[in-house]
């Protein structure tokens, strides 16, 4: 099955994005396509190379990159949500781009399901 | 057009297919983003010619009540939005009954027309969905 991702909350405080991560590495173990990634609202904040987590933490945005470019999987950041909240080309981390709300709604449209994440 | 649909050109990336999108909208308008972003999407998709319609429960049906003066805590007022969406061929505008009773609430306090449906009403609805985004 392909499926559609949305995420529309930030790392750390919230545990949507973890569980997205969860969610699509499970997938795509069992052997499904992710057609794309898409970050909304907070979500956005997921996107920034800037984050310095404690060692014995998990970092959510390394981890994505790095899935992403294991399995190359389409990240994709809202460009109006994201120069609302200061996320720009220039701290963009690895494998992820900025464009369009067009990129959720496409994606709802060609994935088999459109899976949320949020509160 | 493809600025706003993200680079996308509309006819040739979804080769005319046409799904049923719900937008679920269940918070309020003001105190979090999540209305006003919700509204940014829903107007893109109209770009796309989709089944689109709205739904509103919980505090979302606060969304829609009319004489919204936000002066007072210096966020702009984007409820007159929702009268633009006829214009936009958006015209399926769904709230819960059960939700507007709650809020001491009638269809009367609306800024635009709209189908009050039961809890069952809508949730047969959203199971006939193809995609369901909720805010």
């Amino acid at each position: 099955m392909k499926f559609g991702i949305m995420i529309n909350e930030g790392p750390y405080t919230h545990q949507s994005t973890d569980t997205a991560y969860q969610f699509v590495k499970a997938a795509l173990a069992k052997g499904h396509q992710i057609h794309r990634v898409f970050f909304y609202h907070d979500g956005v904040n997921n996107a920034t190379r800037l984050t310095e987590p404690p060692q014995d933490d998990r970092n959510i945005v390394n981890r994505w990159s790095k899935l992403a470019e294991e399995n190359g999987i389409d990240l994709v950041v809202c460009v109006a949500a994201a120069l609302r909240r200061g996320i720009l080309e220039e701290n963009l981390a690895k494998g992820f781009r900025i464009s369009g709300l067009g990129q959720l709604v496409e994606s709802g449209i060609q994935a088999d399901r459109l899976v949320v994440f949020g509160d | 057009m493809t600025e706003s649909t993200g680079g996308i050109e509309v006819e040739e990336e979804t080769a005319g297919r046409v799904k049923k999108f719900m937008f679920v909208n269940r918070k309020a308008p003001y105190g979090t983003i999540y209305a006003l972003e919700g509204l940014e999407v829903v107007l893109i998709s109209a770009a796309f010619d989709q089944d689109v319609s709205l739904a509103f429960v919980d505090d979302g049906v606060y969304e829609l009540v009319k004489g919204q003066a936000t002066k007072g805590i210096d966020v702009k007022n984007f409820s007159p939005t929702y009268r633009a969406l006829e214009g936009y061929d958006i015209e399926k505008l769904y709230v819960d009954a059960e939700s507007l009773k709650a809020r001491g609430l009638t269809e009367e306090n609306l800024i635009v027309p709209v189908e009050v449906l039961s809890n069952e009403e809508m949730a047969d609805l959203m199971a006939g969905q193809d995609v369901v985004i909720s805010f």
